[in-house]
């Protein structure tokens, strides 16, 4: 592995937190310590985080996390909708990387149903799931810039977020939650401006990150507020189950898009993660950005290589019949009468299918008992997990670095609280 | 000194832009023809209405937020063309997720998810939509892009699958608009 390669550099020492792993009590006997609330509705929390924050001075002494403020019980109105209509609940929880988690709902229920899923779909899949990570990058990168004070880059960023959602509104329809992945494929095939307009994008794109990296890697006052600040070391990452960007910032290769060969159209285009050396605040900012990059890279290589065929998979029990056979064919109409009231029915079984979602390892764990709703779904959601490990870094940290920390972990507080 | 300079190079190179701003009420933005906003319902060229209150756009929503009422189409003076017709057909827009089930759903393309997004109320009661507001050509129209570049799809399909037809579920009628 990369990391054994590396010249041996010297980790602090972070201990998993007990009898809580992510509850940090002060040791100090220090009379004035002082408890303060931040949250939930303060504008560094991303959402409705709540940090309970014991301060000795200026120094954060005790951490507590207070979660579920929006708590939307996604995983039990799952339970009671059919797999086709869950579809459109899984986008709202990671609001920001919200077709991956299209993406990866309706891979765990092909993989219950054993479906096939045109070559085409893969790549249109890929096309999106990259787009979406810039688009959480692209927030990530403005909001958190907006926690370090610098209001310039959130402005880019937004602007330039725009571009990318306009992508989602030509192909799906909708800005955000496109519920454009289906069971067996996509909902509709790219049209035919599609192709130009993504180059378009990619070139401009491209530009406009060498700007954004002149506005955190060289600028001084930025490197002062970032570099050195919240070190996560690897073996602390690997311990808290840290994953996605916050991992890689630690040096550690894990990327579900390159691990075990991947998984959808990934397996083809091959993927090399990347990886900074640190684990401090800088690098999760920088590893952001470099995967920008390579989102880019990837699309490109997506429109390149686009395979020709169908765009949904061609099973009449689980995909809507083609909208010109409802006029045509009767027994078309009846498999889309049983579709949309009943749902189609799914094998008995259970499935856990993880996903690189923006923020690292999305999974689905999904038990099926044969009929058209499934069981049980619980998700792995990956900004929880990242929460989890926050009171441990921030320990020893200025308050203000405790805000530069929580930015650089990019927790969504739908994604967490689901 | 020379760090904030150096700090604020990309800031100061943004002033000699133009601005992205646009400006909204003024100019409208066309929407691209796949977009989806305000239901219509449609009626076929004789006057009859499309819609023959089967509800399956309601069994369809996510959001429960359709309710159709149906009942037999009356001898005198038909409605539908079908047997039935909706007698009630409310959509609850507060509720809408605008996934666009409702229209992949019907089977004769009697509902279609139009461009208009302007849906702002001062109440609640005004945004359950009425079987007359969703049949009535919305008051302004907002503009859409190319139909022929952004909602035909790439593939010649009758080379695909030996089935080429341009109708999809935002474009029911096939052509431009």
């Amino acid at each position: 592995m990369a990391t054994t390669e590396r010249p041996t550099k010297l980790w602090p020492t972070l201990e998993v937190l007990s009898p809580i792993p992510s509850e940090l009590s002060p040791s100090t006997d220090n009379p004035d310590v002082l408890e303060i609330n931040l949250g939930p509705n303060h504008p560094s929390t991303h959402g409705v985080l709540r940090l309970v924050a014991k301060l000795d001075g200026e120094i954060v002494v005790g951490l507590r996390n207070e979660l579920g403020y929006v708590h939307t019980g996604i995983e039990k109105n799952l339970e009671q909708k059919t797999y086709w209509k869950g579809i459109t609940y899984v986008p709202r929880m990671d609001y920001l990387s919200f077709f991956t988690g299209e993406v990866g709902y309706c891979m765990s229920v092909e993989k219950l149903l054993g479906l096939e899923v045109p070559r085409r779909a893969e790549y249109i899949r890929v096309i999106f799931q990259e787009l979406t990570r810039l688009h959480s990058h692209l927030i990530f990168l403005g909001t958190g810039s907006v926690d370090l004070g610098g209001i310039a880059l959130l402005f880019y960023c937004f602007r330039d977020r725009d571009h990318v959602l306009d992508l989602f509104e030509m192909v799906t329809g909708q800005r955000m939650h496109p519920r454009y992945c289906q069971v067996g494929g996509v909902a509709e095939d790219l049209p035919r401006g599609f192709e130009p307009e993504a180059r378009k994008l990619v070139r401009y794109l491209r530009n406009k990150i060498g700007e954004y990296e002149g506005l955190i890697e060289k600028n001084p006052i930025w490197r002062e507020r970032t570099v050195g600040v919240g070190v996560i070391p690897p073996d602390f990452a690997i311990k808290m189950a840290l994953s996605g960007p916050n991992l890689r910032a630690s040096g550690v290769d894990w990327d579900l898009r390159s691990a075990n060969g991947g998984y959808g159209a990934y397996r083809e285009l091959g993927y090399s993660p990347v990886l900074a050396e640190n684990g401090d605040t800088f690098d999760r900012f920088w590893v952001r950005v470099q995967e920008m990059r390579s989102s880019l890279d990837l699309i490109e290589m997506c429109l390149d290589g686009l395979p020709s065929g169908p765009h949904i998979a061609d099973d009449r029990k689980v995909v809507l019949p083609p909208r010109h056979e409802l006029h045509t064919s009767m027994e078309s109409l009846i498999h889309h009468f049983k579709i949309v009231t009943e749902g189609f029915r799914v094998p008995a079984g259970q499935v856990y299918v993880p996903i690189e979602s923006a923020r690292g390892e999305f999974g689905f764990y999904m038990v099926s008992d044969g009929g058209p709703k499934p069981w049980r779904v619980r998700l792995r959601p990956p900004s929880f997990v990242a929460l989890e490990s926050i009171a441990a870094v921030a320990n020893g940290h200025y308050l203000a670095d405790l805000i530069a920390i929580l930015a650089s972990l990019d927790p969504v507080m739908g994604d967490c609280d689901r | 000194m020379l760090d904030q300079v150096k700090g604020f190079s990309v800031t100061l190179r943004h002033l000699f832009r133009k601005p992205v701003t646009q400006e909204y009420p003024e100019y409208r933005r066309p929407v691209y023809p796949r977009f989806r906003g305000r239901h219509q319902l449609h009626r076929h060229e004789n006057g009859l209405e499309k819609c023959v209150g089967c509800s399956l756009c309601a069994a369809a929503c996510p959001a429960d937020c359709i309710r159709v009422v149906p009942a037999e189409n009356p001898v005198e003076g038909r409605v539908s063309a079908g047997e039935r017709y909706a007698r009630i057909y409310e959509i609850n827009m507060a509720r809408c997720i605008f996934c666009g089930y409702c229209e992949l759903a019907c089977p004769f393309d009697a509902i279609t998810l139009g461009n208009d997004f302007e849906l702002s109320e001062i109440s609640r009661d005004a945004l359950v939509y009425t079987k007359d507001m969703l049949l009535a050509k919305p008051e302004r129209r907002t503009p859409s892009k190319s139909v022929e570049l952004y909602d035909v799809p790439v593939q010649e399909m009758e080379r695909v699958l030996g089935m080429y037809d341009v109708i999809t579920a935002t474009n029911p009628e096939g052509a431009p608009e």
